[in-house]
């Protein structure tokens, strides 16, 4: 479904209302290209969440036009749109009365895939994700936090969709295991090469793992920089991120 | 002549009673069941009818039960025969549990597990179905359960209207003085409240998600 000619999730003067007079985005312009990871930066209420929302249509803009794959989400079959999308937020959300392989395999069911291959595509996916396969037959609260991301990021990715929302998916995770998996999040990118939509506060994340940054404030985009460029710029917002970060960090990481 | 003896020389009408009473309490929880939780499931998707629906089942709620039994004895169909009656009534005092559980389980369930499903592109049916409602069970059989035991007392007292049941016994003990044939009432009453309670505790409590 994605086509090279055309930006993989096209944001076009979209605006985002609550109750016609609280303004959660602005005007927002922004094209994020197939295949690329996209990372949605900005503090608490900058409106990455909004932004990220509005691409599945969990959200519907108040103005403007969200383009996926060249088309409206507006004129998007909402369930079909969803199907091509994975969604992984910070609290996981697995289903607690359902077996691990059950949570993986649940959009394959529902799109009434052959029992074998839904089996075999769990246990390529847990493979992937770096779980051991009997994990299948465990429940969530059975595993660990870094596990149940895990499993988190192979259910979203259980259909193959092009596209990947991620909200803050290591949030919640201890510093430990949230660095082993951003680098595994990077060598999963790199052979799968999804269209990614990244939303994250921390700074190092993006920097580590962005092909893009697109820095949010008070529900406007400031810009969209390549990690490189993002740090050396001297715009006022972008250096007072990145000076805040600075100070904030521990002594001795970069 | 103690209750046991009594019981035991009429074991013929205790039976009967009995099982008069179970029809009764029967009928109208599986009535209750059938009108509360898809009710309790049409709030939850319609907020504006939360107060209307949740308010009446409440009013309903606060009507003494013998003055209910009477309200209803002008209807036409209903108020023909004393049984249809006891299970209308018994079915709208049993409505509040089950409505309200219903609500409260669905509501209850974590909102990302919810937001995850919808994300996904599950339809509302399929989150419904597969998500919301097996998680809220626990939640809805403990309305039922509540429900139940309110029921089997309240149906003692549809006797007075002449629709039988255990409340037989015990209009005709306190009629006559006598404790014992009340208590021939009674004690069968309270062990099917018991068991019932018993019952849908252990249903519960095996369905409940954790």
């Amino acid at each position: 479904m994605s086509d090279a000619n055309h930006p993989a999730i096209q944001f076009r003067n979209v605006s985002y209302r609550v109750n016609h007079t609280r303004e959660l985005l602005h005007n927002l312009n922004l094209e994020i290209k197939s295949g690329e990871t996209l990372v949605l930066l900005g503090r608490s209420g900058s409106g990455k969440t909004t932004t990220l929302k509005l691409i599945n249509h969990l959200l519907a803009p108040s103005d403007g036009d969200i383009l996926v794959n060249g088309r409206s989400t507006r004129d998007w079959d909402v369930i079909q749109l969803r199907r091509g999308i994975g969604y992984v937020i910070q609290d996981v959300g697995l289903f607690p009365h359902f077996t691990i392989a059950r949570n993986i395999g649940l959009i394959p069911k529902i799109e009434n895939w052959p029992e074998a291959r839904i089996q075999s595509r769990t246990q390529e996916l847990l493979r992937l994700v770096g779980l051991d396969s009997d994990i299948a037959a465990r429940h969530p609260r059975e595993l660990s936090g870094g596990q149940r991301q895990r499993v988190g990021v192979a259910r979203a990715l259980a259909a193959d969709p092009p596209i990947l929302l991620m909200d803050e998916p290591f949030g919640a995770l201890d510093p430990i295991t949230r660095a082993e998996l951003q680098r595994e999040f990077l060598g999963l990118q790199q052979r799968l090469r999804k269209t990614v939509v990244f939303v994250t506060h921390d700074l190092r994340e993006a920097l580590l793992l962005g092909t893009r940054i697109a820095l949010l404030e008070a529900g406007c985009l400031i810009t969209v920089l390549t990690p490189d460029d993002f740090v050396q710029s001297s715009e006022p917002l972008i250096a007072a991120y990145v000076n805040a970060f600075e100070t904030s960090a521990p002594r001795g990481t970069p | 002549m103690n209750v046991w003896q009594f019981m035991l020389q009429n074991h013929a009408e205790v039976l009967e009673l009995t099982i008069e009473h179970l029809w009764l309490v029967g009928v109208s929880t599986i009535l209750a069941v059938l009108i509360g939780i898809p009710l309790g499931i049409l709030i939850t998707r319609w907020p504006a009818l939360n107060k209307p629906i949740l308010g009446s089942a409440n009013i309903i709620q606060t009507i003494p039960s013998l003055a209910l039994f009477g309200f209803l004895l002008p209807a036409p169909w209903i108020g023909a025969r004393a049984d249809r009656l006891a299970i209308l009534a018994l079915t709208l005092y049993a409505l509040l549990p089950l409505i309200r559980n219903t609500y409260v389980g669905i509501k209850g369930v974590d909102r990302a597990v919810v937001e995850a499903g919808r994300g996904m592109g599950m339809t509302n049916q399929q989150l419904l179905w597969q998500v919301e409602l097996p998680l809220a069970l626990g939640v809805i059989i403990a309305g039922v359960r509540v429900a139940t035991v309110i029921s089997v007392g309240l149906a003692t007292i549809a006797a007075a209207i002449g629709a039988g049941g255990l409340g037989e016994y015990i209009f005709r003990g306190l009629a006559m003085v006598d404790n014992q044939v009340i208590l021939a009432g009674a004690i069968p009453a309270a062990l099917m409240a018991l068991l019932a309670d018993f019952s849908l505790g252990w249903l519960e409590n095996r369905l409940s998600p954790h």
